[in-house]
């Protein structure tokens, strides 16, 4: 992957390997450098290595082997408390015998701040995240989203400049997620600092993050800013645990420049985006997101191809409707339609005709 | 105001929401009702009943009730030995108390106050049947009729009585007349009759008292004259008339020839302090003080041993609480924070001395520290303790400490262990990443929040170590022992329970006073066993 040695990282991580129980790895040599005021997200499903990373960098994990270095330095012998990282964690982990006053006080009296220079930095961290009259409160006494308002407040009042967030928004209901999500981002880029971010939810990666590294079995599938991420996948798993996906299996039959032709298994022949696949004969998915097929054969654009499809089921969601087809062979071919006035309702059994663009239809690794 | 909420049916909402949980509340009630009613037999009533002996003193009016009467009225500044009515009324009572083999009960309870009294009431009990001897004779000597158990029931017993069925008696019933003619005869015969009727020979076979003729006596003697009414008979008329003629004798004298002590005003003046039905002189006892005829004072300085007992006993206890929270705390955080499979495996470990008899362990305690010990041996060997001066680690306070800390210790770690395993690790690495040490975080954040743990735990081991028996009284020798084993003492051996009982009600006093004081200074809502 990338080994580019970055001068002007922040946050880099060297050749990093962890095992816990001496035989296999957790994290398989991990690359991966975050530049000052970058926003990345780990994303990536449970035991992928994602919060292991996180616990390495902030020193509550030792990594077996490697480098991690923070601002040139390397921390690999410094512990956590000296490392002046801030961090959020998923429950919260305020302190309930303190208030919320004095969770917030705590990082500055263990850095020795005097007392109205304390109470000024605690002030001004509440009224960042709009809980300035809950200082007095015990963290029992307030709601989830309250509780990670202060959480996160207490994780910037020591000014760090790396904040790392474990899954914080895990435990909070859809709409509040949303919520903080967009006010995290939004101080984020405001105070300038860096940020990683653990999650499992690529809804959260994709809306939050400058980059997004995809975490499966301890590598990193791929780096990429969200858009590339969604609509230039590098390899199955990313097209795949990357919101919604079709894919087509086949043989590729013919690969010139940027274009490749491959026959499905159902013996049709499309022409594809290669993304990994290097050599005619191998076997190959190719995926297409269900919002880029049509339907309407009248707004199909030039050099669109087509393909025969059954619809066999059809699901009414709000602002859009999903419908499953059978297309070259897989009954699991999923489109998405916008709930427009002029969008036609399709009825299970009807024989339609759907095309896409080949620039929107990715030849993947099988 | 605001208006009363009505329910559908037209109630008060409240009425309606009680009579729905009434059902719910008689059923709860229902189902901790065999365990209250067995907490109510085994438990309260036993204590209560315990208790009450702290201050019951009933034992002295009851086996000498005329003694306490008469000696109401004596002033030992005045006379140093009370009067001769004293002692007749005593030799009266002690007749009854002889029969019914009372008065070593009474001896006893008495010697509490002033060591020897029992001897006194032992010695005399064997002479007292004697006593009016002299009287007796007279009487006999007058009319051999006198002699004739016959001749007193036809003179003091119930016509009704007398005609009932022999074989088939009930119990023995003076007559109205002989009552009031003459109430001192009939008073002690009264007791003979139901004392005699149940012994194997019969009230007709029996000849009464010599303290009856004695009576007998005093009665006819009395000024002024009784007026005999339908009792009299020549038989009767006869001694009347040859009474005041007889030869006197003195029961004081009888008495202090039967046994010097009876001479002694101290003896008098005690039993005259512990007449009364209630006593606090058992109370006074445990906190090594005594009541004499001039107030309180303090008990002689080789007999002070209760105060100081019960300070030992709170002092060890604090002192082994506290060695149980230093052992118990770190394997308590280990425990909680190790993965389960060796937390299960060490716990089993925590939990295997209650699967073993705590006997067992307390002797295995013997065999380790005693002189000749495991112990004492290894250090020997190891060369940090001479040969000829090996350390003394039990029948010693040491022992105690030792042993006891070793069987409390699993009170003090599950606790503990059940709080710590609620205190999910990210707040230690929270307050690590916000730049505490290790030492801060633990101090700052986790230690607090372990308190309620060794809340619930310290007062779990103090509570049991307050009243700690066995041990000490294994490996405790002299100065390792509680006051649990003079409760124990008092119990089995000196046979003195209201001072047990005594001694009992101030350890549940002290304990409810402490555990008032937590509650004041910690708080009761802080104690947690779990969750």
């Amino acid at each position: 992957m990338q080994q580019v040695k970055n001068d002007d990282a922040f946050v880099a991580f060297e050749r990093v390997q962890k095992s816990y129980d001496g035989e296999s790895l957790v994290v398989k040599d991990l690359n991966l450098t975050v530049p000052k005021g970058e926003f990345l997200t780990l994303l990536g499903p449970s035991g992928s290595g994602k919060t292991t990373c996180l616990m390495m960098l902030a020193g509550f994990e030792t990594a077996t082997h490697g480098d991690i270095r923070l601002d040139g330095k390397s921390v690999n012998n410094i512990p956590p408390h000296k490392r002046g990282i801030g961090m959020v964690f998923q429950n919260y982990a305020l302190f309930p015998h303190m208030t919320v006053a004095e969770n917030l006080s705590f990082p500055l009296e263990v850095r020795k701040i005097g007392k109205s220079d304390r109470e000024a930095k605690v002030k001004r961290a509440l009224d960042m995240v709009q809980m300035g009259d809950f200082g007095a409160r015990r963290p029992a006494q307030m709601s989830g989203g309250q509780q990670q308002r202060v959480a996160l407040a207490r994780a910037l009042v020591f000014e760090p400049e790396l904040v790392l967030m474990d899954e914080p928004l895990g435990a909070l209901d859809k709409q509040l997620r949303e919520t903080l999500q967009f006010e995290i981002t939004n101080l984020a880029h405001e105070l300038g600092i860096t940020v990683v971010y653990v999650t499992h939810d690529q809804t959260e990666a994709l809306t939050m993050s400058d980059r997004v590294a995809v975490f499966q079995d301890g590598r990193i599938q791929q780096l990429a800013t969200p858009d590339d991420l969604y609509e230039r996948p590098q390899n199955s798993f990313v097209a795949q645990f990357i919101g919604e996906n079709n894919t087509l299996t086949g043989v590729v039959q013919d690969i010139s420049n940027d274009r490749c032709t491959v026959r499905l298994d159902s013996g049709d022949v499309i022409e594809a985006m290669p993304a990994n696949v290097k050599a005619v004969g191998d076997r190959t998915k190719v995926s297409i997101r269900p919002e880029r097929v049509e339907i309407d054969k009248t707004r199909l654009q030039p050099g669109a191809l087509t393909l025969k499809a059954e619809v066999l089921e059809f699901i009414y969601m709000g602002d859009i409707f999903r419908t499953r087809l059978r297309v070259a062979g897989t009954d699991e071919f999923v489109i998405k339609t916008r709930n427009a006035p002029d969008q036609v309702r399709l009825t299970p059994g009807t024989q339609i005709d759907i095309g896409w663009l080949p620039q929107d239809c990715r030849a993947l690794d099988a | 105001m605001a208006e009363q909420m009505m329910a559908a049916d037209g109630r008060t909402l409240k009425s309606s929401l009680n009579r729905a949980l009434r059902r719910q509340k008689l059923r709860a009630l229902l189902l901790i009702a065999p365990l209250l009613l067995f907490i109510m037999v085994t438990f309260v009533i036993p204590i209560g009943q315990m208790l009450f002996r702290s201050v019951e003193n009933q034992i002295v009016s009851d086996t000498i009730p005329r003694t306490v009467q008469e000696l109401a009225s004596w002033d030992a500044r005045t006379d140093p030995l009370p009067d001769e009515a004293v002692f007749i009324s005593f030799a009266k009572d002690m007749m009854t108390a002889v029969e019914e083999r009372r008065h070593t009960r009474l001896g006893s309870r008495l010697n509490y106050e002033n060591a020897g009294i029992s001897s006194q009431f032992r010695r005399s009990g064997r002479d007292v049947a004697d006593m009016g001897e002299v009287i007796a004779d007279q009487f006999i000597a007058l009319n051999p009729a006198w002699e004739e158990p016959e001749t007193w029931v036809t003179l003091l017993a119930d016509p009704d009585w007398i005609a009932a069925d022999p074989d088939d008696r009930p119990a023995f019933e003076l007559s109205d007349t002989a009552r009031t003619a003459l109430p001192r005869t009939s008073d002690v015969y009264a007791e003979f009759a139901r004392l005699a009727q149940d012994s194997p020979r019969g009230l007709a076979r029996s000849q009464p008292w010599n303290m009856v003729y004695f009576a007998l006596h005093e009665d006819l003697t009395a000024t002024p004259a009784p007026d005999l009414g339908t009792l009299a008979s020549p038989l009767l008329t006869e001694a009347a008339t040859a009474a005041s003629g007889f030869e006197t004798e003195s029961i004081r004298d009888a008495f202090i020839a039967s046994s010097r002590g009876w001479g002694d005003t101290a003896l008098w003046q005690t039993i005259q302090t512990y007449s009364p039905p209630y006593t606090a002189s058992y109370f006074l006892t445990a906190v090594d003080l005594r009541q004499t005829p001039d107030g309180i004072e303090r008990a002689a300085e080789n007999q002070q041993i209760y105060v100081r007992l019960f300070i030992r006993t709170l002092v060890m206890s604090l002192t082994i609480m506290g060695a149980c929270i230093l052992l118990g705390y770190p394997v308590a955080w280990m425990l909680a924070n190790l993965p389960s499979r060796q937390a299960n495996l060490m716990l089993i470990l925590v939990l295997l001395p209650f699967w073993t008899s705590l006997l067992v362990r307390t002797s295995a305690w013997k065999v380790l520290l005693q002189q000749q010990g495991v112990i004492n041996d290894l250090l020997v060997w190891i060369g940090l303790v001479a040969d000829d001066n090996r350390l003394t680690m039990i029948n010693n306070a040491t022992g105690t400490i030792i042993a006891m800390t070793h069987i409390l210790l699993p009170f003090m770690i599950l606790p503990l262990y059940s709080v710590m395993k609620t205190i999910p690790p990210s707040y230690l690495r929270a307050a690590k990443s916000l730049g505490a040490t290790n030492w801060t975080a633990f101090w700052r954040v986790y230690f607090p929040q372990s308190v309620p743990g060794i809340g619930a735990g310290s007062i779990l081991v103090f509570i049991l170590s307050i009243g700690y028996y066995i041990t000490p009284e294994i490996v405790g020798g002299t100065s390792g022992i509680f006051i649990s084993n003079r409760i124990a003492y008092h119990i089995s051996s000196s046979l003195n329970w209201g001072l047990a009982a005594a001694l009992g009600t101030i350890l549940l006093v002290v304990v409810m006073a402490l555990y008032w004081a937590y509650d004041r200074i910690v708080g009761i809502d802080n104690v947690k066993l779990g969750g």
